[in-house]
């Protein structure tokens, strides 16, 4: 269950070996997560992070799990009830980079992006949103991206998915509304990962470790949207209001 | 497409979101106000299927004791009716859902008053006897559980008479501080007690330190029948725990005024205001609650005697103010009580001293001694010092913070109020309840497929077997 101060005894992860998921992990683990499902694509980046998991005390199951094939959710949102009996969170981190380089992606490319961005968190956070319904508990936490918020030209393709999943993820949060579940979304600013690795930062860079941090203590307070770090809310509430013409010369 | 509107049709119809006093953690369930013993059984055996069930009364316990997320709430509201009443022996028989305040306004005129009264009139009997409440007399006279004379549970394996004195009293005391467990309580047989006005005669005085009030509190708590202390938290340094002792005793109609005396047991308390929306967050924090303690520190006499106070505004003088739970924000707030026996008194200071320097605001902290405890393993008033203490949720660290606290009380053999909880590690529930397994072990019985259930006992694990 969920305690008087937000704080989860147990979770899906979604995407867990993202560095994200794995410090928000270890962030609520010293609090009160006490058993967790994993899931991941890759099966041996998914082994490691269960063996780092476990190290910390936790309860792990493990699933390999394609977001993208939506045929596979249901069963898998099953099993993970069972193996929690309740679900009070669930962490929603897959996420993919277009590649670095000049070129924007081409179409298979584009349609990829969005499945594993947007189109298949989508399904499955719809899928977990009528199980929270039913338990008349939990919460589903999705990992959006400032680049969400105004796209930008270097990166529009992975903003567009992001911006396609936080705007499913508000209306999912309006319809959750006196159900007992609810929805809080998290919009990192650049945060130094696996995925970022060898790209240039952009200001206000963050880490995952304070991006949990912050989610954390959005959890406490029942805040529904996370800006990481926080100050980015008013930045990019003043971004908004930039001509075109110079938000499209901004520098990547 | 998903619209907000198809989403609506998704949720199970006709659950309500249920949260307790303290307006933290709400949860959906499925409401049911059964009106007998029969229909509650009825409920009770459809409820395994649909995902346990958990009694409610008037929803004042703090956390989530009385929820049962995804499941059904057995309201005990329409079990509201007195059955019964014996002028001779004082004995009332009524309704689980009967509330204290309805009993009093009808017997307090006729001169009889509760045994046992928390701070608030607006708790059910099934309520009382699940949390087995205390009061500002328990140094004397005990809980709640020790006034009941007989009670009906209706439990998953059917209806029992229960009382202290049958030959095995198991099932009582397992009732009695059960949270609900056992099973549903639909009426309550009480001795009330005889009281010649509906007036308090109350001793004030002010102490400037937690020192004095706890010398002054053990040195004069036996010449009351009512004691407790208000504590300024917020106060430190050698000003650490000053506070205000209340000492009452229930008037004589000799020590009323003339103009009281006409009618001496006058009781109709009203609610004088109201909060009628949430506050923004924040409206209570260390700057606006350090001015109130200031002000209330100063506004109590440093000596007083004989002054003559109602019974409401003695007992229950928030009960004058609606919602006033809204005044926290809508973030809600905790409150957190422990007791720690004699020996660990130390941990009163330590607790006040680790909440002020991670400058967690408290509204009102109220300390008193428990006497001898009861034979209910889950309980809570064990002999020692009580602090209870109402924080906003929000301040940095709070969970931290509590969580230490929790491990000095535990390792000083004490315990936290499980109907005032809402955050507690489940780890240290069988260390500051020993006699766990015991009771676990009677719910066993009365309810073999483990039907009763709550959001507060699942968080807790109280109902899992331990890993051995």
């Amino acid at each position: 269950m969920n305690d008087a101060l937000g704080m989860p005894q147990t979770a899906v992860v979604v995407g867990a070996t993202s560095d994200i998921a794995r410090s928000i992990v270890r962030e609520l683990a010293g609090r009160r997560l006490s058993k967790v499902v994993l899931t991941g694509r890759d099966e041996a980046r998914l082994d490691a992070v269960d063996e780092e998991v476990a190290a910390l005390g936790i309860a792990t199951h493990t699933k390999v799990l394609d977001v993208t094939d939506v045929a596979a959710h249901s069963a898998f949102v099953k099993r993970a009830a069972d193996a929690l009996g309740q679900v009070d969170l669930v962490v929603m981190a897959v996420g993919a980079l277009e590649p670095d380089g000049p070129e924007p992606p081409g179409p298979v490319e584009t349609a990829e992006l969005f499945a594993t961005n947007c189109t298949g968190p989508a399904a499955l956070l719809t899928a977990f949103a009528k199980l929270l319904c039913d338990q008349g508990q939990g919460r589903l936490l999705v990992l959006s991206s400032v680049a969400a918020v105004r796209v930008r030209r270097v990166n529009y393709p992975y903003g567009a998915s992001k911006a396609g999943l936080d705007a499913f993820a508000q209306g999912l949060s309006m319809g959750l509304e006196g159900t007992g579940a609810s929805v809080v979304i998290v919009r990192p600013g650049w945060v130094a990962t696996r995925l970022t690795e060898g790209r240039a930062p952009a200001p206000f860079a963050t880490t995952p470790d304070a991006v949990a941090r912050d989610v954390a203590a959005a959890l406490e307070r029942g805040t529904s949207v996370v800006w990481s770090p926080p100050v980015l809310r008013f930045v990019f509430g003043a971004l908004q209001f930039l001509p075109r013409a110079l938000w499209r010369r901004l520098p990547s | 497409m998903s619209t907000a509107a198809d989403l609506d049709m998704r949720v199970p119809s006709g659950t309500t979101l249920l949260n307790g006093w303290g307006r933290t953690a709400p949860s959906a369930a499925h409401v049911v106000a059964p009106a007998s013993a029969g229909e509650v059984a009825a409920v009770l055996s459809g409820a395994g299927k649909a995902g346990g069930a958990v009694p409610r009364g008037l929803g004042r316990s703090y956390g989530d004791a009385a929820q049962c997320a995804g499941g059904v709430v057995i309201s005990s509201g329409r079990l509201d009716r007195v059955l019964g009443w014996d002028p001779d022996s004082g004995t009332l028989r009524a309704g689980a859902g009967a509330s204290l305040d309805a009993l009093m306004r009808q017997f307090v005129p006729r001169g009889w008053f509760v045994p046992v009264t928390p701070g608030t009139r607006h708790v059910s009997l099934g309520g009382a006897v699940a949390a087995d409440i205390h009061g500002k007399n328990h140094h004397g006279d005990g809980s709640f559980g020790r006034y009941v004379q007989s009670l009906t549970l209706v439990s998953p394996t059917g209806a029992h008479r229960l009382s202290p004195g049958d030959d095995d009293a198991g099932s009582y005391w397992a009732t009695v501080g059960g949270m609900g467990m056992t099973g549903l309580v639909t009426d309550v047989s009480l001795r009330l007690i005889a009281i010649e006005t509906a007036y308090m005669r109350v001793d004030t005085e002010r102490a400037d330190n937690l020192d004095e009030v706890m010398s002054r509190m053990t040195d004069s708590d036996a010449d009351f029948r009512y004691s407790v202390a208000w504590i300024d938290c917020l106060a430190k340094g050698a000003r650490l725990g000053r506070g205000v002792l209340t000492g009452a005793e229930h008037a004589q109609l000799a020590d009323l005024p003339a103009r009281l005396r006409g009618q001496p047991h006058a009781f109709a308390p009203r609610q004088r205001l109201d909060v009628p929306f949430t506050a923004p967050g924040g409206l209570l924090n260390p700057l606006t609650v350090a001015a109130f303690n200031e002000l209330w520190f100063r506004k109590a006499p440093r000596r007083r005697q004989g002054e003559i106070l109602s019974l409401a505004a003695f007992f229950h003088p928030l009960d004058g103010v609606g919602s006033w739970n809204r005044l926290y924000g809508r973030r809600g707030f905790l409150q957190y009580q422990f007791v720690v026996p004699h020996a660990g008194s130390e941990v009163v200071r330590r607790a006040l001293e680790a909440l002020g320097a991670a400058g967690v605001p408290s509204f009102l902290a109220v300390l008193k001694r428990f006497g001898p405890r009861d034979p209910a393993p889950l309980s809570f008033p064990i002999e020692g010092w009580t602090l209870a203490l109402d924080i906003p949720v929000g301040a940095r660290r709070l969970g931290a913070v509590l969580d230490d606290v929790d491990e000095m009380v535990a390792a000083a053999g004490g315990r936290v109020y499980l109907a005032k909880d809402a955050r507690l590690r489940p780890e240290l529930l069988p260390v500051m309840y020993p006699e766990l397994d015991h009771w676990r072990a009677r719910c066993r019985v009365l309810d073999p497929e483990g039907i009763m259930t709550s959001d507060l006992g699942r968080r807790l694990g109280w109902l899992e077997a331990n890993p051995a």
